[in-house]
């Protein structure tokens, strides 16, 4: 028997970015209903980007692909928060609500007289979940911060990249979806205590802290032994060898990590136990650790002969710690994630005046329930569910309705002119050219099997 | 830190290591009561490693151990033996929550998968934490945080464009699979009122190596056919790639949504940004060569604090790459309340990073560790049946 964890359970999503609409993601492939709540003036800036075949034109706020991740499922209204009437509505949506997400800076809900103060007076139950880059107290909880300046303030800019390298920084905003775990889960210990107690409550996510708890290991060599570690590429000298060496074809890599003498050993029959195997400063963790530069080079002349994927099913055969380092168009393809169903394939309607997104993959959660498949649904249009939420949830009369819309406090067009935002073509053929993407298949619908 | 606890749960925790101990960790903190399984003599391996209070590799000693045990009760029991089933069945009729992190297979070679549990205990939620989950043709590879991180795909995108894949700091995708397991596990007993019954969590330790990459990269080939690398080759400052060098340490200004071009140019006092051709986000990754030199003229006369404050008064994004000292000594984290002082029998005093969140009703609360088999009497005797001769016994039969 199926049955959804959240059923129930009601979300105003004010999300924006990443951290905010990925919180949400989680709770709603899980059953909770998330009412994603958008100004036609600013929608989610998660909308622009990664637009199907790269075709901005027509509607084109809802064909990103980071939008479809992020807010499959989720009912979509528009609403203008800073408008009177906007206001009211939305009084009347937190009465009738479980929990309001939000991750905008911390003066925002202050400034339009919707912070938690006011907000419990509608609602005296109501879990308001905040997700900023600081928090909400303290001296920096003011300042601006993504992803990407948080992988810097943790200190794991500074723990990670080469030995021989400075900090090495990633494009992927790491700590807006390793937080969105986070906010998911206080949120949830909310709604189990308010079940137990009766009572609300305000919960302040810090990515900060996010990031920082999970640097425990450093954060306590300074504390207990005032060491400051630093980055060390692949290397652990408990663990020699270990590292990511180049395999046959262009690009292509394999972890290995070779945990105990028993592996090495295995990982030399493998190899073919060349005589190099057999010196006596490869003899043991510590020599291996000692010797690790001469070391990797040996390997790498293995590893460059064999297929990456062959190199990873050889050496775990033979008890060996190694993967391959998969790329996203390997990951949608390999056999076991989609043997455990993590790709799921949604299909969305036509709409006129937008491309049509056709069938496409969406990833289920990393996490899997016995009882509970999630949820994995097509995105909602912008205002899609501006008359099941305004009219058939909240009771406001139909010509009440009309005249939000012709007041432009809520819509189905976005305003786009009024707010420049940055939305430029992906222009996959330039990206390859300047070296910012590996590889570029004109076929990709194929590949993935994506053909109507 | 005052307040309720904001959770009531009981929970066993066979988990050893980063990842399970995490997710007991955050259960603990909040109130749940953890019952701590570990070997017999040797317990938890994550006892083992490094750091060490002043490098002494004592197994009360170990900072990693300290910092993700918090607040939970060791008992030592020996599930090889048939008495240590038979005992960790009672605990079983007890309990709303089992955790482990064993190798798949091993609770049911045990005698204890997910089925055996329920007939005892049908409320019973069992969250089963691995490295590749509990089916899929990689279900019994062997593997290491690089590994996990190299299968899940974060390795290939992190690194220099023409360098090896290079693995994120510390252990960070073990946290992030540890805080899931919590999340999911939180979600089915959230869910369990419905009709009383648990269910069987799989958390693919692997897949929250996928979890960061899905927006960003993953997107860029179901959409666009595009395979996203690592850093590019030129002009990687402008894609926040990139650390500038200032006066004494790392910067990055964080261009994310609209940038007004001609303020930042202002902002960083350079005529030479100001150019029209650098005005989108499309022209500056085509001259992200040139637009990365020039800033980093105009940032090396600067410290790296005057000029994050300076970004903040502008309302431009910035970032300041941080040290694990500086973030030890941070002011705002002092303020914040996040990090707690807690006394320890071996170790003495010591001051712990918390958990990233306040609330306003319920708190979170940070004790201190467990010694190995330290609560063997309390639960044993206290809770089950058990004497104080029978531990004696036990003990010599290497059960406990």
């Amino acid at each position: 028997m199926s049955k959804m964890p959240l059923a129930g359970v009601r979300i105003i999503d004010l999300g924006t970015a990443a951290i905010g609409p990925t919180t949400t993601r989680l709770l709603v492939m899980m059953g909770a209903e998330v009412i994603k709540v958008e100004s036609l003036t600013r929608p989610d800036t998660v909308r622009f980007g990664s637009h199907a075949d790269d075709i901005i034109e027509g509607r084109f706020w809802e064909t990103g692909g980071r939008h479809i991740w992020s807010d499959g499922g989720k009912l979509s209204i528009t609403l203008d928060l800073e408008n009177p009437k906007g206001k009211d509505v939305f009084k009347k949506l937190v009465k009738v609500s479980d929990i309001i997400a939000e991750n905008y800076s911390a003066r925002v809900l202050k400034n339009l007289g919707l912070d938690y103060e006011v907000l419990k007076e509608i609602n005296p139950q109501i879990i308001m979940l905040s997700m900023r880059a600081f928090g909400s107290s303290g001296p920096r909880m003011h300042d601006i911060g993504y992803g990407w300046s948080l992988w810097a303030e943790t200190g794991l800019a500074h723990l990670t990249g080469y030995e021989d390298g400075p900090p090495k920084a990633t494009i992927i905003p790491f700590h807006d979806y390793s937080g969105a775990i986070w906010a998911a889960f206080s949120a949830v210990v909310a709604l189990d205590y308010r079940r137990r107690t009766g009572k609300g409550q305000w919960v302040d996510v810090s990515m900060y802290e996010c990031g920082v708890a999970q640097n425990a290991a450093a954060m306590m060599d300074y504390i207990m032994n005032q060491r400051v570690p630093t980055r060390r590429g692949n290397r652990n000298p408990a663990i020699a060898p270990q590292g990511v060496y180049p395999c046959l074809g262009e690009d292509k890599w394999v972890a290995i990590s070779v945990t105990s003498d028993d592996e090495w050993h295995a990982l030399c029959d493998v190899m073919g136990n060349p005589q190099w195997t057999k010196e006596e400063r490869f003899a043991n963790g510590l020599s291996r650790y000692q010797n690790h530069d001469e070391l990797d080079r040996l390997i790498g002349e293995w590893t460059i002969t064999v297929d990456h994927y062959e190199a990873m099913h050889l050496l775990q055969k033979a008890g060996v710690p190694a993967g391959a380092a998969l790329n996203c168009k390997e990951l949608l393809l390999d056999p076991h994630f989609n043997e455990r169903g993590k790709f799921h394939r949604v299909t969305f309607p036509k709409v006129e005046g937008m491309e049509h997104l056709g069938t496409r993959i969406i990833p289920a959660p990393h996490f899997k329930l016995s009882k509970s498949p999630p949820q994995v649904q097509r995105t909602k249009l912008l205002g899609e569910d501006n008359d099941y939420v305004f009219h058939e949830l909240l009771g406001i009369p139909v010509e009440e309705v009309e005249q939000l819309i012709a007041e432009g406090v809520a819509g189905t067009e976005p305003a786009l002119a009024k707010t420049p935002i940055a939305s430029g073509k992906f222009n996959p053929p330039a990206r390859k050219l300047l070296g910012h993407i590996h590889e570029w298949d004109e076929n990709y619908k194929e590949i993935l099997g994506l053909d109507e | 830190m005052e307040g309720e606890q904001a959770l009531c749960y009981k929970v066993l925790d066979l988990t050893h290591y980063i990842a399970g101990p995490y997710c007991t960790l955050l259960l603990a903190a909040l109130g749940a009561e953890v019952i701590k399984i570990e070997k017999p003599g040797q317990g938890d391996g994550a006892r083992r490693l490094g750091p060490f209070f002043k490098d002494d590799p004592h197994p009360e000693k170990s900072g990693l151990f300290l910092s993700l045990n918090h607040n939970k009760k060791s008992i030592t029991l020996n599930l090889k033996t048939e008495t240590g089933v038979k005992i960790f069945k009672e605990l079983v009729a007890e309990a709303d929550i089992v955790v482990e992190n064993f190798r798949p297979g091993v609770m049911a070679s045990l005698g204890l998968d997910y089925e055996v549990l329920q007939q005892i205990n049908p409320a019973v939620v069992m969250t089963s934490v691995s490295n590749f989950g509990q089916t899929g043709p990689y279900r019994d590879y062997k593997a290491t945080e690089l590994v996990l991180e190299a299968v899940g795909g974060l390795a290939y995108s992190t690194g220099d464009y023409d360098r090896e894949p290079i693995k994120y700091g510390l252990s960070q995708i073990q946290y992030d699979a540890g805080k899931t397991a919590a999340l999911a596990t939180m979600m089915a007993l959230y869910g369990r009122a419905q009709d009383g019954v648990g269910q069987h969590i799989d958390v693919p330790i692997v897949e929250s190596a996928t979890f960061p990459i899905e927006s960003l990269h993953m997107n860029s080939y179901i959409y666009l056919g595009a395979v996203s690398r690592r850093s590019p080759k030129i002009g990687g400052a402008v894609l926040m790639d990139k650390y500038l060098q200032a006066r004494d340490g790392w910067v990055l200004p964080i261009f994310y949504g609209y940038v007004d071009w001609y303020e930042f140019a202002r902002f960083m006092e350079s005529e030479e940004l100001a150019n029209p051709a650098y005005e989108t986000m499309e022209g500056r990754l085509f001259h992200c060569a040139e637009v990365e030199a020039i800033m980093a003229k105009a940032i090396e006369k600067w410290n790296k604090r005057e000029m994050y404050r300076k970004a903040m008064d502008w309302r431009f994004t910035w970032a300041v790459v941080q040290t694990p000292d500086e973030v030890a000594a941070c002011p705002h984290l002092k303020e914040t309340g996040f990090y707690t002082e807690v006394d320890h029998p071996v170790v003495g005093r010591l001051r712990f990073p918390g958990l990233p969140f306040r609330m306003s009703e319920a708190q979170w609360h940070i004790g201190r560790a467990p010694l190995l088999g330290e609560h063997n009497e309390e639960v044993y005797v206290g809770r089950l049946s058990y004497t104080k001769p029978d531990l004696v016994r036990l003990r010599g039969r290497g059960v406990i």
